[in-house]
């Protein structure tokens, strides 16, 4: 890789003076960017580490019942969180559908928000990728595109978004924290990651130099808590980024449901929101009839961007799935195989 | 460090025959405490980092390379491109007999396939190798790359492997098609799949005037020192290769690559020692991979459901500059007795790097196609798959009429059918679900291997404190040679384990012959076990000659060597232990040799395969399409079992490589550039633990008076066979849903799944 100077600051304003040098990067657990960096991809002149920045390690609850969480608390710290994992049960599903417990161990909250496309055009630095460098083209358009986006796409990027963390965080209204050259900002992680547009090197709200510092789940999330799931399709049963996932969570009174709560995962450049699909559902009766609806509607504007229009069934498919495991209840244990369609499956003993 | 020291203390005592014991690996104490040396684990004093630059473009000319922006980074030393490149005393585009493949050193500005070695960056850090690489900056006058059945050139071709015949016609396939009740036709497409073995080709080269040392991962030592002593212009006596561990091969470490010889080359040119290490994504071009194949099978069946023809017609892909293609059709030989059959191959020419050996190399991709057309035939014959196998059963080599050497296979299917518990599934596929509604399917194959034999040498010393010391030039993949040969090796010499000293995984030794072929153990073994008798007859000599002797004047009856002692075969109360039979003698020690190869008159004979049968289970999302292998269960005959633990540790590898195949593995190419685009171990899926939640081998007892002396066949690549086409008939099974593509995706399920038929 390319040599680059390293900077350890020592305090969260520290760090944002020190990132305010065109050419820095923040360093987190490095899962991702450290690949990036070995591949080229990305070729930062200054690495910012903010693994020793103090007070970033926290789960604070506040006293409205919402819950703050430090941007460096590790993904397993967060989903093994046996109070956080309770209130949150889709969230701390999603973490533990995510990577393998060695990066769980290692990766942070704050990176899975920052975490980038998987589209190997981004990373292939002999093929044309607008997100990599503006104006090149996108290679992945006529290219081996089975994975890639079916929303919210543009001609010039149908990347996709890899988090399965994500997903929830937007299904709940999460909320991220940030301090930046211009001070301190709230960013709701559904307005955090930016449809490509014509624009796809933009790939969020951040303005240079500014740092996730913290994230919030509001107190009305907790509501969800009894029926919230994740569900996550893979073409291996751990270890793999979603072909398509969705988080669903419903509030249900009397047979009906109060509120719901659907968002998409692997079919767009950010976690993709269904509200309209949520509308649909509010003071119905939850059945699969009317989750296949609330589907339909949740895909209405997808299209394929390539080889990928069988991701447009299975996503609808999976909405339906996740609503239906939400109705059933929040499992009183997490599942051996989080996510996973196969968690029910008897004798499905080995954590993934 | 080497196996012998650690496991001095850690193997129970055994008394009587060791071999057929399960002993734990010898070697496992250093592996699991981070011991064992690998070989970019050497640093010798003075160590220099050799980075190559590899072509992203898949045919053409390099035009240009910024050499002096990457010398001017700091800590590069050095920068080979085909402007200054040494000469090598062995022409590259010359094949070198028995496996060698045409490699790319610099020897021109060609670029013949994506990953292809352009230039190599020496420098005093990894770090700033690696960065001199990405500094050169490559320009290349491109042509189209040949990627696929549409742009690639098809050839005839003689041979298919290493030296077997492309086309072999038993009977007249025709005529055995006309007879035919029902004829199945269906065509399969198997993908390039990549070794990954953990380990990457890596090397450490240090030499010492003409005298080069090399730590390296190899399968074949005595080949490779020959091999590199030709391109280097020594004695191969100069050559000495250390391997006494490597992280996997599977093929990938038997064969010389470019890369390795460059670095062995600039280690030369510097005077330094040079270490290279491939990173994972360079393992996608130089070193091998299995190749891509479409296969065409024909299946006639007559109305008992007996097989009246069998065709299988592979085209398999290779460079545009080198063979090798995968026998896959000849997988349809050896197994199923039929009056017409007919194998034959074609081959395509893309712009890839060579494809080789690939663990069950041919037989891999042939057997996972036959299998599942076997599976299709029985359908239509509306015969239970294991009925259908059972009513085929060849009893002699088809076509042949040789006899089989041994064939448990009836065995080892009635064993795996009742392990698994196959009889009463339903013949319809869709008809069972488990408790939560999932989809459950049953499918079965036959695995088969052919039992190859090398010649090899061994060394066994017995020393006068009763111990001994064996050596062979062994290669231990993991696969536990430095355990089941040190084995076979005591059991000759009348010791205990513990007790012998065995040194391996050095080319200075006699040749151990080549770890592939799943014949090492055979080979090699073989070789230990008549040094070792070697050396107790030498010992007999003494004390049967010596009057001092209670075996004095057993001569003509002979003595049995049993726990450090040698007996009268008449009279067991008469013995004498190796340390009072040396003493007396008043020598040190007693050396043993011995080469050892296959009776030829034996192999012409006879048919020689290890067999057997895989059941699997799998479950199946009914909505979302997703496939679980939940249950694998292999009962295999494969000769004399030599270290139950490790054989069954060889089984189950190759059936999840079986499972990995079917659902997982493929390399995936844009077919514009040649470039795969999932060269990584995120994006190329291998199984996970999760993925294979149930894995049962049975050994089923054979005894083979032909194969070799001691009986062995062999193990390492069976489980792969039969495997394949067991899990993909099961996910028929499961969903009736027939996917003649491999890996099996989800979309295959769900396009035109009707959803309403839950």
């Amino acid at each position: 890789m390319n040599r680059f100077d390293y900077i350890r600051p020592a305090s969260v304003p520290e760090a944002v003076a020190a990132a305010a040098v065109p050419g820095s990067t923040y360093l987190a657990a490095g899962t991702n960017l450290l690949d990036l960096m070995k591949v080229g991809t990305m070729r930062p002149e200054r690495v910012i580490d903010i693994t020793r920045l103090p007070g970033l390690d926290h789960i604070e609850w506040l006293a409205d019942g919402s819950v703050r969480i430090g941007a460096m608390v590790r993904n397993s710290d967060l989903a093994y969180d046996a109070r956080f994992a309770r209130t949150f049960p889709a969230v701390a599903e999603a973490l533990l559908s995510g990577a393998s417990a060695q990066l769980r161990n290692a990766a942070t909250v704050g990176g899975n928000l920052m975490q980038r496309t998987r589209c190997a055009y981004f990373h292939d630095l002999a093929s044309a990728c607008n997100r990599r460098m503006a104006g090149s083209g996108c290679d992945a358009r006529d290219g081996e595109n089975r994975l890639h986006a079916v929303l919210g796409w543009s001609e010039h990027c149908i990347a996709t978004h890899p988090s399965d963390f994500c997903v929830p965080l937007v299904a709940l209204d999460a909320v991220a924290e940030v301090e930046g050259p211009h001070g301190a900002r709230d960013i709701p992680v559904d307005l955090l990651h930016a449809l490509p547009g014509a624009t796809p090197e933009r790939e969020t709200a951040l303005a240079p130099g500014e740092l996730i510092v913290a994230l919030r789940l509001p107190s009305e999330a907790a509501s969800f808590s009894g029926n919230a799931r994740y569900l996550k399709l893979r073409e291996r049963t751990s270890y793999a980024f979603a072909v398509v996932s969705a988080a669903a969570a419903l509030e249900i009174e009397g047979g009906l449901i109060r509120k719901a709560r659907i968002a998409l995962g692997g079919v767009a450049a950010k976690p993709w929101r269904a509200r309209e699909a949520e509308a649909a559902l509010v003071d119905m009766p939850a059945s699969t009839e009317a989750f296949t609806k609330a589907a339909e509607l949740a895909l209405a504007d997808a299209l394929p961007s390539g080889d990928n229009a069988f991701k447009i069934e299975l996503a609808r498919r999976i909405v339906v799935r996740a609503l239906n495991l939400a109705l059933e209840g929040t499992p009183e244990v997490m599942p051996a195989l989080p996510a996973s369609p196969f968690s029910t499956t008897a004798g499905a003993t080995h954590v993934a | 460090m080497s196996p012998e020291i650690a496991s001095r203390t850690t193997q129970p005592r055994r008394h009587g025959s060791n071999s057929g014991q399960p002993l734990t690996r010898r070697d496992g104490v250093l592996k699991v405490t981070g011991r064992a040396t690998y070989a970019a684990d050497n640093h010798p004093e003075g160590m220099l980092y050799a980075v190559t630059a590899i072509s992203r473009i898949a045919r053409g000319r390099v035009t240009a390379l910024d050499v002096t922006a990457a010398k001017a980074h700091p800590g590069v030393v050095e920068i080979l491109t085909p402007a200054n490149r040494p000469p090598l005393s062995h022409d590259p585009e010359e094949k070198m007999l028995p496996f060698g493949f045409r490699v790319e050193v610099l020897q021109n500005d060609g670029v013949r396939y994506v990953g292809q070695p352009i230039a190599l960056v020496i420098a005093e850090t990894l770090e700033a190798a690696t960065e001199g690489a990405a500094l050169l900056n490559p320009q290349y006058e491109v042509a189209d790359a040949r990627t696929n059945l549409s742009n690639g050139d098809r050839f005839d071709t003689a041979s298919v492997g290493i030296g077997m015949p492309a086309r072999t016609a038993h009977g007249d396939i025709a005529v055995g098609l006309a007879a035919a009740t029902h004829v199945i036709e269906a065509d399969y497409v198997t993908p390039a799949q990549y070794h990954n073995a953990m380990e990457p080709h890596a090397v450490v080269a240090e030499w010492d005037g003409d005298r080069v040392t090399l730590d390296m991962p190899n399968q074949a030592m005595a080949l490779s020192c020959a091999s590199y002593a030709a391109y280097f212009g020594i004695p191969a006596e100069n050559v000495l290769i250390r391997s006494p561990f490597l992280g996997g091969g599977f093929g990938s470490k038997a064969i010389l690559n470019g890369p390795q010889i460059l670095a062995i080359l600039a280690a030369r040119l510097l005077k330094r020692p040079v270490k290279l290490a491939l990173t994972r994504a360079q393992m996608y071009g130089p070193v091998g991979h299995r190749g891509h194949t479409w296969q065409k099978l024909r299946i006639g069946t007559d109305s008992n459901g007996r097989l009246t023809a069998l065709h299988h017609h592979a085209l398999c892909a290779t460079s545009s500059f080198d063979e090798f293609l995968e026998a896959a059709a000849n997988a349809s030989l050896p197994l199923y007795e039929s009056p017409a059959i007919l194998v034959e191959h074609e081959g395509l020419r893309l712009d890839t790097g060579t494809p080789g050996p690939m663990r069950a190399p041919g037989e891999a991709s042939g057997s996972a196609t036959l299998e599942v057309a076997m599976d299709e035939a029985a359908v239509a014959c509306g015969m239970d798959p294991l009925e259908f196998r059972l009513a085929n059963y060849a009893e002699t080599e088809p076509g042949t009429g040789r006899p089989f050497s041994s064939k448990a296979l009836r065995e080892c299917y009635s064993e795996g059918a009742k392990r698994f518990g196959w009889a009463g599934r339903p013949i319809e596929p869709r008809q069972m679900r488990d408790e939560n509604g999932f989809l459950v399917g049953w499918g079965m194959g036959t695995a088969v291997f052919h039992c190859p034999h090398f010649p090899a040498e061994a060394r066994a010393t017995l020393r006068a404190d009763g111990t001994a010391l064996v050596e062979t030039a062994g290669a231990d993949m993991g696969q536990g040679a430095w355990t089941a040969l040190a084995q076979i090796a005591a059991e000759a010499l009348g010791l205990d384990p513990d007790q012998v000293e065995f040194h391996s995984g050095v080319s200075s030794l006699p040749d151990g012959g080549i770890a592939g072929g799943s014949g090492h153990t055979a080979s090699a073994g073989l070789a230990l076990n008549n040094a070792g008798e070697d050396a107790i007859a030498k010992l007999a000599a003494l004390a049967t000659a010596d009057p001092a002797s209670p075996l004095f004047g057993a001569g003509n009856i002979g003595v049995v060597a049993r726990s450090g002692r040698l007996h009268r075969l008449d009279d067991d109360g008469r013995s004498e232990s190796y340390v009072e039979i040396l003493a007396r003698a008043g020598q040190a020690e007693v050396i043993g040799t011995a080469k050892a190869a296959r009776d030829q008159e034996a192999a012409a004979a006879h048919a020689m395969f290890s067999h057997g049968a895989v059941f699997a289970e799998v479950k199946v999302d009914p909505d979302l399409g997703q496939i679980r292998a939940t249950r694998l269960v292999g009962a295999f005959a494969a000769g004399r079992v030599i270290n139950p633990r490790l054989v069954r540790s060889q089984y189950f590898g190759g059936m999840i490589w079986g499972a990995s195949f079917a659902l997982h593995e493929e390399a995936i190419t844009d077919h514009r550039t040649g470039r795969i685009m999932n060269a990584d171990l995120a994006e190329y899926h291998i199984p996970v633990n999760a993925d294979v939640p149930s894995l049962d081998a049975i050994l089923i007892e054979e005894n083979d008076p032909y194969v070799n002396p001691l009986g062995i066949k062999g193990v390492g690549e069976i489980g792969i066979t039969g495997t394949v086409g067991a899990v993909a008939n099961a996910v028929w099974h499961a969903t009736g849903v027939r996917v003649r593509r491999f890996p099996i995706r989800i979309e295959d399920l769900i396009i035109g799944w009707d959803t309403s038929r839950k």
